[in-house]
């Protein structure tokens, strides 16, 4: 045994006790603590870059002109096109995915938090969980083979694509509407109740209004999720260089599509001394269109936590 | 090993709020001392304060010393980890470490120092200390099973065989029978009895019959009024304390007219 | 499990909290409002259902087509499904393994910093910066990953595969070279790491900061330094937390399409070189770079893998949602 016997102890013995730990476990401790502090910074480096490649190649095109043209008759290394096709397509399938989602969504949780019980409510409750484990390239694959075998080999439409993001968002919303709802406290329904409101305004005019900031914030979440999903849209909405506005017809471009073609484009063999013909043209429109991409999720974000912030029912007086 | 310790001008803080007040007081070795007074008067942050656990709390510090045999345990090259293996403790609610075993909990501070320590020596640690904690006869059996599936009697003892297998000078004990029932509270009662002849204690309780049993001298803490800092109102023999203490206030809350 | 008797259903009980009331109590709106609540939970499982009876319908020609060989231009010559399936659930795995041993470590770390090491206040600021990592697309992840990291990252895998290159994983092709450009596995799977980050670290952080405090401040009275309060209370509560959110960040990695299909230069071996290119190719992003040029059968086979990598991520999941549930059943330990 190596603890020290101090039975008769003085205090030189004490005082050594006192300032004196074992070198080893102080350089341990110190050793973990570089490691975790370590960890951190490397964690740091990909997003500071990360943030720093997009605004350093991004902001050279990011201009009014960018984000009001489309691609249309643009070739070659022409110092011309814009995202305009691609911000309007993933708008229109991302706004009909949510139209898809939030209504089912938060049903799905009412029907969960106020009625579910036995079996079809856990297994409701597995599923969703099941749901949010899907990859997006699967939801992809479901969206197009559903519409494959019900409409026809020409099916692409940017409504394709809704469908399929709808799939990984209408989890997301179920999830956060459900722990919503889980807030409202009993007191308030059984108040509601007892004045002889029917259930189902009392769920309205009640749970869900006392639950709406937190509601609006899970789905503006939700959406900031899907909006950059990529795979799906790559599988059923396709590409295109023009304007499409009819997401039942057609392809259509969205952002996270155009991201990935314009870089699949590569770099533009241009002739020598052809000073309109920018080699680099399709990176950097890529690049751009990714910052788009970034500030349009940031803006989510950003509404998203102001809406929770802000609208949030006053508990407190 | 026991240890005396002197507690001079102690102010105590958590950020900017002084939570107890001018502490002075001297702890005899191989004695036990019982803090008493009402909830919030701040023995247990004082308690907290002689093994440097008070300043776990962000923003907690104190001014003052608090000096063990002559050493201030907050000079400027004391290790608050060092501190804390001279100092032990035992807390409200016995909280063994829930994935050791028995014997692992009890050797729990030894290993920190000591990884390779041989197999007999450990049983014999395992042993001594279960034994001085009056657990042996009734775990014995069992050292390798979890120390959660004991009860809370047991287990509080089994956190005070864990304290003392580090062969501390000091045991510190906050409420240690507040969440336990008569009998086990009886045995721990024991127990400190037959560890005074070798650790200095200090013990924290709300009870005051516990405090006239257990204890040599006792030391009454008070607050004036909440948002006040606590402060120690007076210390003394325990037979003195509760036959005739010298302060009003001591005499009311032993009579039981607050707190 | 036991005899009949003991059957699952509880005795009727005759209490009922207030909010359910009994069935017939509803008419009029109250049922209708009723019914379409349930309705679109059915919806739910009715959808994953058609997930996966679509997927299957679809992938029926492939399963049952002779010669896929003769009709699909990328099955070697006289393969069958299984010769393109294999390597692709091989590299599909192999690149969410790598990815996730590069993430754990660095998700745990970065967990206890803000639940152990930092000042309260900027705990909160690093775990939105945290959060702030998994709200980027995948796509620019892709971007950063091809255009910025793998020009960085060449020189050390030139590094190890000259001085770790008898390790088979960090083994160098045919000249004893890392591929230039790195479009190598450990390329893809960095960037992998880096994207399933925020989630291994979100859920580890939680079930750090839930470490009773009891048993924190038994360690410390034992006079344990931090690392050792950690090793001691912290690890071991979290260890099953830590293990659900690896699973977690497990089924994340398994799905991810654009960071590989930009990234890795595809291949169908079954090799564990991980810094030489064209060696693996996985699931989600051969779907992806094939499904548009696809013909019938070939998009069938595509579909095929697609249910694949469904399953997998299936499982995956499960075990991790297994795992949390577990969890709590034991949280006595509070």
């Amino acid at each position: 045994m190596t603890v020290t016997d101090t039975l008769t102890p003085d205090a030189s013995a004490l005082r050594l006790a006192l300032t004196q730990v074992d070198p080893a476990r102080r350089r341990k401790d110190r050793f973990m603590r570089g490691l975790i502090y370590a960890a951190f910074v490397l964690a740091m480096i990909p997003l500071v870059s990360l943030i720093w490649s997009v605004l350093a190649n991004g902001l050279g095109r990011f201009d009014l002109y960018f984000l009001t043209h489309s691609m249309r008759n643009v070739y070659g290394g022409m110092d011309a096109g814009g995202v305009y096709h691609a911000l309007l397509g993933t708008l229109l399938i991302t706004g009909l995915a949510a139209l898809i989602s939030v209504p089912i969504g938060i049903l799905t949780a009412v029907y969960l938090v106020e009625y579910g019980s036995g079996a079809l409510a856990r297994s409701v409750t597995f599923f969703v969980d099941v749901m949010t484990g899907i990859p997006s390239i699967v939801a992809g694959l479901f969206a197009f083979s559903l519409f494959y075998l019900v409409v026809g080999p020409d099916s692409r439409s940017g409504f394709v694509g809704a469908v399929a993001l709808s799939v990984l968002m209408i989890p997301i919303v179920i999830r956060s509407t459900e722990e919503m709802l889980r807030l409202v406290p009993n007191e308030l329904r059984e108040a509601s109740l007892a004045l002889g409101v029917p259930k189902w305004l009392t769920i309205i005019r009640v749970v869900l209004r006392t639950a709406v900031a937190g509601i609006t914030t899970g789905v503006m979440i939700a959406i900031a999720r899907v909006i950059g999903e990529t795979a799906p849209l790559l599988i059923t909405v396709g590409a295109t260089d023009s304007i499409n506005r009819d997401p039942f017809e057609g392809n259509m471009m969205t952002l996270p599509v155009y991201v990935y073609r314009q870089y699949a484009a590569g770099l533009v063999p241009c002739t020598p001394g052809d000073a309109a013909c920018i080699p680099t043209i399709n990176y950097d429109r890529a690049w751009s269109a990714a910052l788009v991409l970034i500030l349009v999720v940031m803006l989510l974000n950003l509404v998203a936590r102001g809406v929770s912030r802000w609208f949030a029912p006053k508990t407190r007086a | 090993m026991a240890q005396r310790i002197d507690v001079k001008d102690l102010n105590i803080y958590y950020s900017d709020f002084l939570a107890v007040a001018n502490v002075e007081m001297s702890v005899d070795p191989r004695s036990v001392t019982a803090f008493i007074g009402p909830s919030g008067c701040g023995k247990s942050t004082f308690l907290r304060t002689l093994n440097r656990m008070h300043e776990v709390i962000p923003g907690a510090h104190v001014q003052g010393t608090v000096a063990m045999d002559g050493i201030d345990l907050y000079g400027a090259d004391v290790d608050p980890v060092a501190v804390r293996r001279q100092v032990g403790m035992v807390f409200q609610r016995p909280n063994p470490f829930p994935t050791m075993s028995i014997a692992d909990n009890v050797l729990a501070g030894i290993r920190l120092n000591n990884k390779r320590i041989s197999k007999s020596d450990a049983e014999e640690v395992v042993e001594t200390s279960l034994r001085a904690a009056n657990l042996w006869n009734e775990v014995k059996d069992r050292l390798n099973r979890p120390g959660s599936g004991l009860s809370g009697g047991q287990q509080q003892r089994l956190c005070i065989a864990r304290a003392i297998a580090v062969k501390p000078q000091v045991l510190l004990m906050d409420e240690p029978c507040s969440a336990l029932d008569p009998i086990s509270t009886l045995a721990i009662e024991d127990l400190i009895a037959e560890l005074k002849s070798d650790y200095t204690i200090v013990i924290v309780t709300h009870n005051m019959q516990q405090a006239a049993r257990v204890s040599d001298r006792t030391a009454f803490f008070n607050l004036a009024a909440t948002g006040q800092p606590g402060r120690l109102v007076e210390i003394d023999d325990t037979s003195t304390i509760f036959s005739s203490p010298r302060e009003q206030a001591t005499e009311d809350y032993i009579s039981g007219r607050f707190g | 499990m036991a005899s009949p008797t003991t059957a699952t259903t509880p005795p009727v009980t005759p209490v009922r909290t207030p909010r359910r009331r009994s069935r017939p109590a509803d008419r009029g709106l109250d049922r209708s409002f009723r019914y379409v609540a349930v309705g679109s939970g059915m919806l739910i499982l009715a959808t994953l259902a058609s997930v996966a009876i679509f997927l299957i319908i679809e992938a029926m020609p492939a399963l049952t087509h002779e010669d896929l060989a003769s009709e699909i231009p990328w099955i070697p010559k006289g393969g069958d499904l299984w010769s393109v399936v294999g390597p692709l659930i091989f590299g599909t795995i192999l690149a969410a393994i790598v990815s996730l041993v590069v993430a754990v470590p660095v998700a745990v770390g970065i967990a206890l910093f803000i639940s152990h090491y930092a000042p309260r206040r900027m705990a909160n600021a690093l775990g939105y910066v945290v959060d702030l990592l998994a709200a980027i697309p995948s796509v620019v992840f892709g971007l950063w990953g091809v255009m910025v990291l793998a020009p960085k990252v060449q020189p050390v895998w030139q590094f190890l595969v000259d001085y770790l290159g008898w390790i088979p994983l960090f083994a160098g092709d045919a000249h004893g070279n890392a591929s230039n450009p790195p479009r190598v596995l450990m390329t893809t799977s960095i960037v992998l790491a880096v994207m399933i980050l925020p989630i291994i670290t979100a859920v580890s952080r939680e079930v750090f900061l839930q470490t009773p405090r009891l048993h924190e401040e038994a360690a410390l009275a034992l006079g344990a330094t931090r690392w050792e309060l950690i090793r001691m209370a912290v690890l071991p509560f979290g260890r099953s937390g830590v293990t659900s959110a690896a699973m977690l960040g497990l089924g994340r990695a398994l799905g991810e399409t654009m960071a590989v299909l930009m990234i890795l230069s595809p291949g169908l071996l079954y090799s564990f070189k991980l810094l030489v290119a064209s060696q693996q190719q996985t699931i989600a992003a051969n779907i992806a770079a094939r499904f548009n040029d696809a013909n019938d059968i070939g998009r069938s086979t595509l579909i095929a893998t697609g249910l694949a990598l469904f399953v997998i991520t299936l499982l995956v999941n499960l075990a991790a949602r297994a795992i949390i549930a577990r969890r709590k059943d034991f949280s006595g330990a509070n």
